[in-house]
């Protein structure tokens, strides 16, 4: 193999690999919540199951829906470009963008629902709760929140990729751009399908 | 030298040309500058406590002023100096030379992270001087003092979360350079011990960082919005701060003593002429310390209220990480056996970075025990220890590698005899600084406490004054390194006769490091 | 076949795997009417890792990764589960 052969593939493994190892990062970056999480269900494991009654499932479960779905359409949108369906993949982008900013719309009502009623941190109605209950709810806007705040990065990357591709410098030869992007995008959604259960699904 | 990266052509001129550069070995000198100057702060922090601390009952300043000057003083010298210390510096500019690459995986990524290095410590700087001044809750940041104080921590400790992140970034950067860019012929086998400090060390920076900006992200929402996890009146557990806090923080002191560790095992080959005794369980142990370096933070806890079943597991666990540092010391001095030694300055401070290293360890034991952890926490016993450790250990294995790798790095020779009276003002300055510590710890002086009991004046005195010894060899040593930049004699390529591939190319190296990458049919420590 | 001479996963192979997941989302929250105490979070973290070892395996295109890589993806798992592990000491026995 020439020299160049070799450093072009290293160049797509060497950019996969450096993207996985970001992912590492992020995990354990929510590790962290979870750490926390996982302490005060402990501790608090009836507080926690009341408090949970509070959450809309419905809401929750098409989030998850449409996540799911996002990273399909992302998934897709990777096949396609390797098979050199330009058009295809943009619309697939595309696609998995506004999947994301619906998923942010429905978390923004849900939020303002929740902090209409009161439950917010250092709200007065939340803190004559039980401890339980006011560190449920600290958990669900610490999690769900910086978690939204890496769909909002991750719509931001994919819309910025989708452009590229519009403009050729993605394509079927070098998508390692909407490859590395596609798995931040996934990871996003692994992330959501632990937070599911674990402030939706406690009943 | 017309063909040195110092003057291969920039895409912008003059400063800019340094501040925008991806060539890694002008970001390791950028890094060097940085957390050197930092180091210079660091230390007059030090000094400034310690002339406090000369006798009981005498003041040049108060409580509150103390308070702060050991919590900058600690904040700076781990995140601003030794946690990036080697690997940003040393590792940056020589890990790819010795893998034989032109430069890292993502040149573009590492300039990056030191400007989020540089952001973070102008956060911290800036901190000093804005909201409600200079932190005073110890570099440890516990709660409930550091939410409820009024001093800025909200700033300085997003300043530490970007650093953070600039070191997460760089684990990441050099874990897929030594995977990816390695020379052909160069097997894991091949590679030196001290890039291979680096990769165990990456790896702790890419995992365990980001323990650290969760914890202080969560500290600052409790600042700003009261979400209430560590506050006991919002059923939150004080201690959970204090275990997230050293999830991160012990792990990140094997960010600091591996890759000293690593300069260390490069240098005692060269200076013995002979092979290093042990390859294969030196580059073990390194993988092993980064492994049970995440076993063992609850150490740090012992007095904190946690369980007693968590206090005899974690007892036990630190014990065992004691065993592959061992494995180094007993490689090292066998390597070092029936070799044709020359004590020239980096082996000097070799030999003291294992001596002062055994002490900071062995007392370590003294603290990993559960009954004498109770004596002496919160004593000058740990100030002393750490400062073994941290100090004599990994910083004093970094100067070795910066006089080792000097003439790589500047092409120039530093004056040695100059070198060699520098280490003999820091030697002794050292043990009279810090082995005073163990004494007036183990008598009951408590630490992060601006005065003390009249019994304690005469070790405290002994140690004062060898900060002033310690300084005026740090004075010497930097006076020689920065002198010998311009007026020092050019070194040629090679003047340790090393057989790593680093020194196989110019010093200092063109930018592309190597004319042609070389093939690599042997190992880097083959002496006859 | 693309750029690493791996072949191109088809359309027929990700719709399998959504409507997959789909079916555990349904039977998570089918599983979290069941009263099943303790046992409805091991059930429910059971699912969600289901779930995610799907993503990661087609999705992500960890199936056609080197043994190596995939090995690695337990480093970060085991690193969480100690930290989650030890400070149950702690948390369990206070």
């Amino acid at each position: 193999m020439t020299e160049t052969a070799h450093t072009e593939q290293r160049d797509y493994i060497g950019a996969k690999l450096g993207m996985w190892f970001f992912l590492f990062t992020e995990v354990l970056l929510f590790g962290g919540m979870f750490l926390v999480y996982s302490v005060y269900r402990e501790v608090y494991t009836a507080d926690f199951h009341e408090a949970g009654m509070e959450m809309n499932v419905v809401i929750g479960a098409v989030n998850t829906v449409i996540l799911l779905t996002s990273s399909l359409t992302m998934a897709l949108s990777i096949s396609a470009i390797k098979k050199g369906a330009h058009k295809i993949s943009v619309l697939l982008q595309a696609a998995t963008v506004l999947l994301g900013i619906a998923f942010l719309v429905n978390k923004y009502f849900e939020w303002s629902d929740h902090i209409r009623h009161g439950f917010y941190p250092d709200s007065p109605q939340l803190l004559a709760m039980s401890h339980g209950k006011i560190l449920f709810f600290g958990l669900y806007y610490v999690m769900t929140g910086i978690h939204a705040l890496h769909v909002l990065i991750g719509v931001s990357i994919i819309t910025f990729i989708l452009v590229l591709t519009l403009r050729g410098t993605v394509t079927s030869n070098d998508y390692i751009k909407l490859e590395n992007a596609g798995l931040f995008w996934h990871l996003v959604d692994v992330i959501w399908i632990y937070l599911f259960p674990l402030f939706y699904l406690i009943l | 030298m017309e063909t040195s990266f110092y003057n291969a052509p920039t895409r912008y001129p003059g400063l800019f040309g340094w501040i925008f550069t991806t060539d890694h070995k002008r970001i390791g000198l950028l890094y060097l500058i940085s957390t050197l100057s930092f180091f210079a702060v660091g230390v007059t922090l030090g000094l400034t406590m310690r002339l406090e601390l000369i006798r009981s009952g005498m003041h040049f300043y108060g409580a509150q002023t103390y308070n702060s000057l050991f919590t900058l003083h600690g904040v700076i010298m781990i995140f601003l100096f030794i946690i990036p210390g080697i690997p940003a510096s040393l590792g940056n500019f020589i890990m790819p030379l010795q893998i034989g690459a032109r430069d890292v995986a993502f040149p573009k990524i590492n300039i990056l992270s030191w400007w989020l290095f540089m952001s973070g410590a102008a956060c911290a700087v800036a901190s000093l001087f804005t909201g409600g001044g200079a932190p005073d809750t110890g570099w440890t940041f516990y709660v409930p003092y550091s939410v409820r104080t009024g001093t800025n921590i909200s700033l300085a400790v997003f300043g530490v979360f970007l650093i953070g992140m600039s070191s997460t970034l760089t684990g990441m950067n050099f874990l897929t350079t030594i995977h990816r860019l390695r020379a052909p012929g160069m097997t894991w086998r091949r590679m030196t011990l001290f890039t291979w400090s680096i990769y165990a060390t990456s790896w702790i920076q890419l995992l365990a960082t980001p323990v650290i900006a969760i914890t202080l992200l969560l500290l600052i929402l409790e600042r700003f919005f009261g979400v209430g996890f560590f506050d006991p009146a919002k059923g939150g557990d004080p201690i959970l701060f204090e275990h997230m806090f050293w999830i991160y923080s012990h792990p990140a002191v094997y960010i600091m003593i591996l890759p000293a560790m690593g300069a260390v095992t490069d240098i005692i080959p060269v200076f013995s002429r002979k092979n290093i005794f042990g390859y294969t369980a030196i580059a073990a142990s390194s993988l092993a310390i980064a492994f049970v370096g995440y076993l063992v933070w609850g150490h740090h806890m012992f007095t904190s209220g946690m369980s007693d079943t968590s206090r005899i597991i974690f007892s036990f666990l630190t014990f065992l990480v004691a065993v592959p540092s061992g494995v180094k010391i007993f490689s090292w001095i066998a390597s070092m056996y029936k070799g044709s030694i020359r004590v020239d300055t980096p082996l000097l401070f070799t030999l003291g970075f294992i001596f002062l290293f055994s002490i900071g360890g062995l007392t370590g034991l003294i603290q990993g025990a559960l009954s004498t952890n109770l004596h002496v926490h919160g004593t000058y016993f740990i100030v002393g220890h750490f400062h073994y450790v941290i100090f004599g250990g990994a910083v004093m294995g970094f100067f070795a590698g910066l006089h080792y790798w000097f003439p790589k790095m500047f092409g120039r020779m530093y004056e040695e005899h100059l070198a060699k009276l520098g280490w003999v003002f820091l030697f002794i300055g050292f043990n009279m600084l810090y082995f005073s510590m163990f004494v007036l710890g183990w008598e009951g002086m408590p630490r992060r406490y601006y005065d003390y009991l009249p019994k304690f004046n005469t070790p405290n005195l002994v140690s004062t004054i060898g900060s002033w010894i310690l300084a005026m060899g740090l004075i010497i040593m930097f006076y020689n390194l920065i002198h010998s930049l311009s007026a020092g004699e050019k070194s040629g390529d090679n003047p340790w006769g090393a057989a790593s591939l680093e020194w196989q190319t110019a010093s200092p190296p063109p930018v592309e490091n190597f004319e042609t990458i070389p093939v690599v049919t042997k190992g880097p420590y083959t002496y006859s | 076949m693309d750029e690493r001479g791996n072949h191109i996963v088809g359309t027929k192979t990700y719709v399998f795997v959504w409507t997959a997941l789909l079916c555990l989302t349904g039977l998570t929250i089918l599983a979290a009417q069941m009263k099943m105490g303790k046992w409805s979070m091991v059930a429910n973290i059971a699912i969600a890792s289901a779930k995610a070892s799907l993503v990661l395996w087609f999705f992500m295109h960890l199936r056609q990764e080197k043994r190596l890589f995939k090995l690695m993806i337990f480093v970060p798992l085991i690193t969480i589960s100690i930290m989650i592990g030890l400070t149950f000491f702690d948390i369990w026995y206070r």
